[in-house]
């Protein structure tokens, strides 16, 4: 089978899945002709047209609030964010309307939308190009949200998405876009949502990730390896429904665990993960959870040497590896 | 219509005197929005056109098709509530099976989802319009401003009634806008602006109608303007006396939408005073079986908190 970039996932998943339901429909700024500013949408609009590949004005609260309106009559909207650092504007609609249309209703309405935005650092995006948003919605229940590592996953919980009856939010790390290849499966296949996957397996420590991190985990892993540590890379792929039981089962395994996240450090997603390996998992532990993140400032920075020492490094991530496995 | 707007008017009285005795712990009311309310609905086709409502809509969706007994289910927050299921504070409402989408508290946000339901009839090449309402305060909002921008960039079946009653709970009018009339912003969209005394039911009939067949015609959006009275405080938890001068309040009472209607149909003859006497009967008569329901209508169960985050099947 040929290498796929990661981007050619979500491009496939939005084919196919248009292909297959003339119920979803593409928004959002650009994804028409210019197929998206990372090409994500590319050949999406000369397939489906205007109205199923649409061009939205400027105004992320809108993007999500007609996407949500056209959710009720009938459609499967699939919304692009244009960098998740815009997607503020949108929060009330997010979190105010789509996650509490089932529960407000009582089952009465559905919101089956898909919110895709990229998200993440180290491709010299600055304070406005690179956040990781997912702490944010992490902390709405309501919401499904999706963070794949891997093409073939990202075809596949793509797919998820677009058919699950709820609204999911699908968050690409844009640095993975074209630096992470891997097979794609022939034909249609849906990867499930709500799955942790285990990339590495190993015995000594277990660390927990999603996104670029989980491949800078990998790199770490690797580099440790030769010192004799066995490391299990856990890649989380949904932060909701979070797959507890995987978690706790690398944890049974190793007694050490590792969170790595690129968004800041409080607050950040791996807190919650800490926290439920410190509460249902503290009688299997050898030693404290640690944890590996961006540092509490406001944003990642343009310039190298500030942006590399934002975000999480493989070497930053390997010595981590390393004081953990001697605790 | 006047049958509707009296029933409305009922129910909306005995919500507050249900407030009064403890027995419903918040209400907020739509006296003096009847006439538009009820006319709107009747311009529309119910069960193929929406309604994507705010929280006076009272006589709006009495009209579309939701009973006395729905709205007391939800007064009391009981388990058979239509709307809600007894989670929402009454007038949130929602029916899937009249397509009154359900709404949050949040000013404002439901403007985009009645241009996204819009915009879906018109890809789909559906006959329905999507109409929505306000209040005044809510135009200030971002997403107003974006609704009514997509509505225009698309030329949807979509029809905005701001019901202008001149105060967000106490900030007038003169606060809110440089304006004096927000149908003036129409022209910035590229849609019909429209303006209408909301207290005059034939007239809001009419400009509904229009509107109506404008968005069936494929010819646009249209925001409509209606003058309205609020004539209770803003909600339970407010006294309008603290901000309106006593002359304002008196002045209101002679802007009954529902007495206008009502003598209207006496000089014209089209109406005997009994007649009107047994509407006015039946509508107590309704509300009082409402009542005695739904205030022995089965609480939810706490158990059932944790239903409904998502789809069941799929949960
Ligand atoms: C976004 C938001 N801000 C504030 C409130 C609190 N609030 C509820 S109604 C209201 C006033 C609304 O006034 P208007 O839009 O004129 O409608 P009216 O109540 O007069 O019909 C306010 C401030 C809210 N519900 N939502
Ligand atoms: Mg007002």
């Amino acid at each position: 089978m040929t290498q796929k970039t990661l981007i050619e996932g979500v491009r496939e998943a939005l084919m196919e899945e248009m292909e297959r339901d003339e119920r979803v429909w593409v928004l959002g700024e650009d994804v028409g002709r210019k197929g998206g500013v990372f090409l994500a949408t590319e050949g999406l609009y000369d397939r489906y047209g205007e109205a199923r590949v649409l061009d939205t004005p400027l105004a992320e609260s809108s993007i999500i609030g007609v996407a949500i309106g056209a959710a009720m009559n009938g459609t499967i909207p699939v919304a692009e964010i244009q960098f998740a650092d815009f997607i503020h504007p949108a929060f009330d609609q997010i979190v105010s309307e789509a996650a509490r249309i089932r529960y407000r209703s009582n089952g009465d309405f559905g919101c089956p939308i898909v919110i895709r935005a990229p998200f993440g650092g180290g491709v010299h995006g600055g304070l406005y190009h690179s956040q990781s948003v997912e702490a944010f919605y992490a902390h709405v229940p309501g919401l499904k949200i999706v963070i794949p590592s891997t093409p073939e996953d990202t075809k596949g919980l793509l797919k998820a998405a677009i058919r699950d009856p709820d609204p999911v939010m699908f968050f690409e790390h844009k640095k993975t876009y074209r630096l992470i290849k891997g097979e794609i499966p022939e034909g249609d296949y849906v990867t499930p949502i709500g799955k942790a996957a285990v990339r590495r397996e190993g015995t000594r420590l277990s660390v927990f990730a999603w996104g670029l991190m989980v491949h800078y985990c990998l790199q770490a892993a690797e580099e440790v390896a030769q010192e004799g540590i066995s490391v299990e890379v856990v890649d989380i792929r949904t932060i909701a429904p979070l797959d507890k039981p995987a978690i706790l089962a690398s944890v049974e395994k190793t007694a050490r665990a590792l969170v790595v996240y690129e968004d800041n450090l409080t607050g950040g997603f791996g807190a919650e993960i800490a926290a439920i390996i410190a509460e249902e998992g503290f009688e299997m532990l050898d030693a404290p959870v640690i944890r590996v993140a961006g540092p509490d400032v406001p944003a990642m920075p343009f310039n190298k040497p500030q942006e590399e020492f934002f975000l999480p490094s493989p070497e930053r991530i390997a010595t981590a590896m390393r004081k953990l496995a001697s605790y | 219509m006047y049958r509707q707007m009296v029933l409305a008017r009922a129910v909306d009285r005995r919500m507050w005197v249900l407030n009064r005795q403890g027995k419903a712990p918040f209400v907020i009311s739509g006296q003096g929005h009847e006439a538009i309310q009820v006319a709107a609905a009747n311009a529309m086709r119910p069960g193929s056109d929406w309604l994507v409502p705010y929280y006076r809509d009272l006589a709006f969706c009495l009209a579309l098709g939701q009973t006395a007994r729905d709205f007391m289910l939800s007064v009391f927050g009981r388990a058979e509530d239509p709307n809600s299921g007894g989670r929402q504070m009454p007038s949130h409402f929602g029916s899937s099976r009249l397509r009154i989408m359900t709404k949050s508290s949040v000013v404002g946000t439901q403007i985009c989802h009645a241009a996204g339901i819009a915009y879906a009839a018109k890809v789909r090449g559906l006959d329905e319009v999507a109409v929505t309402c306000i209040g005044e305060g809510g135009t200030s909002q971002g997403d107003w401003h974006e609704g009514l921008n997509w509505a225009g960039v698309h030329r949807l079946p979509f029809i905005c009634i701001v019901q202008d009653n001149d105060y967000a709970i106490s900030v007038p009018h003169r606060l809110q806008m440089g304006i004096d009339n927000v149908a003036k912003r129409a022209v910035g969209y590229g849609i019909a602006g429209v303006t209408v005394d909301g207290g005059d039911l034939l007239a809001s009939y009419a400009a509904v109608k229009a509107a109506v067949e404008r968005a069936r015609g494929g010819d646009g959006a249209t925001l409509i303007s209606a003058k309205v009275a609020r004539f209770t405080s803003h909600s339970s938890d407010d006294d309008q006396r603290r901000y309106r001068p006593q002359a304002e309040l008196e002045a209101l009472l002679r802007r009954d939408p529902i007495e206008r209607f009502r003598g209207y149909l006496l000089d014209e003859g089209v109406m005997a005073e009994d007649v009107d006497d047994s509407v006015q009967q039946e509508a107590t008569a309704e509300v009082d079986a409402a009542v005695t329901y739904a205030e022995a209508a089965a609480s939810p169960l706490a158990e059932d908190t944790l239903r409904n985050v998502f789809a069941e099947e799929s949960a």
